[in-house]
């Protein structure tokens, strides 16, 4: 599967459109990284801990986005964008979508 | 009881201040150090209207980082609020959070071999840090994303 923010795969024809797939993920905080993270507020600086857990949670989006373009029998998917959003208090949506293709080999 | 409070507040405030002060030289200086490395490969945020380039290969890579702001800068923040006007403190905080997240895309890439990163999307996010309710964000969330490519043609 080639996955890219271009609208074309390079070196390579479109012969087939499958139109929009996406994938998306709602994690919730772990309660000990929390802490963790509360601590580091008072210091600053990255908190490792949420970085981790929402790049798990993106390749997870992305895993399910892959997972709908091959049930399509696409080989590539184009254009693909993120989008974060908090929908509660402590759980973040995740979400990543694209336009599901097949290239030529 | 109220001594403590002020006291515990003032002891935030300037282990705040001092290890904030600290972490960002060092965080910048490790940024400065790193952006100078991988400056020979061109990041790009067009490729969606032009010709697609004659290339070998092409992924997708993403570089996320989650930043907060010290103690003293989520009060200095808050007396800002009152009077409005520039709030400093952020900027440094989103200028590193988006730096770092271009440059962990550019290393990641850089290592599978890229030798241009087109087509480079920017995206920031608030994550409630605090479970208990402070007004401003606690933490933001930076991803910054592109597609690597491969000349087929090195050049």
């Amino acid at each position: 599967m080639i996955l890219t923010t271009l609208e074309g795969v390079p070196g390579k024809k479109i012969i087939e459109h499958y139109g929009l797939v996406q994938g998306s993920t709602i994690r919730a905080k772990h309660i000990g990284k929390d802490i963790m993270a509360s601590l580091k507020n008072i210091v600053g600086g990255e908190l490792k801990g949420y970085t981790e857990l929402l790049q798990e949670s993106r390749q997870e989006a992305v895993e399910r986005m892959v997972q709908q373009a091959t049930e399509l029998e696409a080989n590539a998917v184009l254009n693909i964008r993120f989008a974060t959003s908090s929908v509660a208090q402590g759980a973040a949506e995740l979400f990543a979508y694209g336009t599901a293709v097949k290239v030529e080999d | 009881m109220d001594l403590l409070q002020i006291f515990l507040f003032l002891f935030l405030l300037i282990f705040g201040y001092f290890s904030g002060y600290y972490f960002e030289k060092r965080h910048y200086k490790s940024i400065r150090e790193r952006e100078r490395k991988t400056l020979h490969v061109p990041l790009v945020n067009f490729g969606a209207r032009q010709p697609i380039l004659e290339a070998q290969d092409a992924t997708l890579f993403v570089g996320s980082v989650v930043v907060s702001i010290d103690y003293f800068k989520m009060i200095s923040a808050t007396l800002r609020n009152l009077v409005g006007g520039r709030v400093t403190v952020y900027e440094t905080l989103l200028d590193r959070g988006r730096r770092e997240a271009l440059l962990r895309m550019k290393e990641e890439a850089i290592t599978w071999g890229a030798h241009q990163i087109l087509n480079v999307r920017l995206q920031t996010a608030t994550i409630g840090g605090h479970s208990s309710n402070r007004s401003g964000p606690g933490s933001i969330e930076v991803i910054a994303y592109g597609t690597g490519v491969k000349l087929s043609n090195t050049q």
